[in-house]
């Protein structure tokens, strides 16, 4: 919709958790969508997505969000947001007031009293949905100036990039396909493993902090069985279980894993030819030593 | 295995139902809320908690009970429990639940209400005063910000507080996060 023709250019949505915590994948996104010839702009304002408000008001979560979607439609830009997390409620509550006129009278009474209104005029895509659908595969395999041939990964999706079915679609929950041809791009060769779609758990890490742990461990586990070099992943939350953590669970469970984790498009960046110091490689607390020195890249 | 888990199940699963427990009222206001209207759908057969992740690990966190639960009106026992907030809201049992119950959803309206009721785990409060402060979840160390500079990232948007409270005006959050109950 509010796209110029030939031009590809999005508002960057970087959500609470990556500034916080994750700068390696806003830095390496950036220098991926610089090579791709994306255009990013900032967001003029920006509140929390609303998904961590959702246990306690849907109603705010609604707002919150709301708020979000009409500072896009202020610039006339659609949204391309990094986190999963976020992704999914910007998408969730467009389509819900773009199709509830009633919902989109209540929510807009509300933004009222700041002079907003939601009009639904912009779209909200994932990271991985611009490069799938509008930079296209063909495009990115041209540019790829350094193939990852004889790297073997696996991916993990994360829940919210995929469900609710209903209002993400864009992938197929139960066997999703777009990461692990957006990874063969790069050369690198994707390995199927057990419960490949199955939660990372952080969500409950708030109350409960075994639980999650046990089911990243497992999902390891199995990525460690297939014999991966590294996990791929696209979403903060994720990648703070399976690196930030992953030492910790080596220590609870008594087991050595020693599998580095990296954000797609860092991956991505190697094979566009950029150095892994460019693309934030020094924050993963899992050092890829082993993968960047078969590929050529010493030290770091 | 572990100590909220166990209690968790007392609380829940374990104990005699007393027809005094039962609000029959208690399905039709789920039903009316965005997400509850297939509640009275769910006909028992458990995919969403064989397929549930936090089942898997946890003694006391079963969808499907919850559910059954919901439909018979147990209002005060589920609303007090604190394994309905160990859902980590992955939508696996929405998408596969058979007679198109939102599980997932319905268990958000039950947090939403035990919210109501004063059950506030703790962590809720400090992610909401913080998004009130300054417009993000997280407290953004000075130098995170300041790093950001330094590896050559733009500056972070900025939160608008004032903007914030007046479109949450009509929430009453603060009033939401007071801890009642127990
Ligand atoms: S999957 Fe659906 S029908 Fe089956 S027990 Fe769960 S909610 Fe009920
Ligand atoms: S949304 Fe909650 S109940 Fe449903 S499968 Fe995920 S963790 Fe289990």
């Amino acid at each position: 919709m509010a796209e110029t023709q030939g031009e590809i250019k999005y508002l960057i949505f970087l959500g609470c958790a990556i500034p916080y915590r994750v700068s390696a994948y806003e830095l390496s996104t950036r220098k991926v969508m610089e090579k791709l010839g994306v255009k990013l702009e900032e967001m003029p304002e920006f509140n929390c997505c609303g998904v961590p408000m959702d246990p306690i008001s849907h109603e705010m979560m609604l707002l919150l969000a709301a708020r979000n979607l009409c500072m896009a439609e202020r610039k006339g830009l659609n949204i391309m947001a990094l986190c999963p997390g976020c992704t999914g409620a910007l998408k969730k509550v467009n389509t819900m007031l773009k199709n509830d006129k009633n919902l989109r009278e209540e929510i807009n009474k509300h933004l009222k009293e700041d002079g907003l209104e939601f009009k639904g005029t912009i779209d909200v895509k994932h990271l991985i949905q611009v490069l799938n659908e509008d930079v296209g595969l063909e495009k990115i395999k041209t540019l790829v100036k350094k193939p990852l041939k004889g790297i073997k990964v696996a991916e993990h999706n994360g829940c919210h990039v995929l469900r609710p079915k209903e209002y993400m679609g864009f992938d197929d929950p139960e066997d999703p396909k777009i990461l692990k041809t957006l990874i063969e791009v790069t050369g690198a060769e994707c390995l199927d493993y057990m419960d490949e779609s199955q939660c990372c758990g952080a969500p409950v890490a708030g109350v409960n902090d075994r639980i999650p742990l046990q089911l990243t461990k497992e999902k390891l586990a199995h990525i460690r069985d297939v014999g991966a070099q590294a996990l791929i992943t696209i979403c903060p939350f994720c990648h703070m279980m399976f690196d930030t953590n992953q030492i910790r669970i080596e220590r609870m469970f008594n087991e050595k894993f020693g599998i580095p984790t990296l954000h797609y498009p860092q991956l991505l960046g190697l094979a566009l030819g950029m150095p892994p110091e460019e693309l934030g490689f020094r924050e993963l607390r899992v050092k890829p030593t082993e993968l960047l020195k078969q590929l050529g890249f010493q030290g770091s | 295995m572990n100590e909220q888990d166990k209690s968790g199940q007392e609380k829940m699963g374990k104990q005699i139902i007393k027809a005094s427990e039962l609000d029959p009222k208690f399905k039709y206001e789920i039903t009316q809320m965005h997400g509850g209207e297939k509640l009275l759908m769910c006909f028992q057969c458990g995919t969403c908690t064989s397929d549930c992740p936090v089942a898997r690990y946890s003694d006391s966190y079963r969808p499907r009970q919850l559910i059954r639960m919901t439909q018979l009106g147990l209002k005060e026992r589920i609303l007090k429990s604190e394994t309905l907030w160990l859902c980590a809201a992955c939508f696996t049992c929405t998408d596969r639940c058979p007679q198109g119950v939102k599980v997932a959803d319905v268990i958000r309206i039950l947090k939403n209400l035990a919210i109501k009721e004063g059950y506030v785990p703790p962590v809720f409060k400090e992610l909401a005063s913080s998004i009130l402060d300054n417009g993000y979840a997280y407290r953004i160390p000075e130098l995170r910000i300041k790093k950001r500079e330094q590896i050559g990232l733009p500056p972070l948007p900025k939160g608008n507080p004032e903007s914030l409270a007046k479109i949450l005006h009509g929430i009453e959050l603060k009033k939401l996060l007071e801890k009642r109950g127990e």
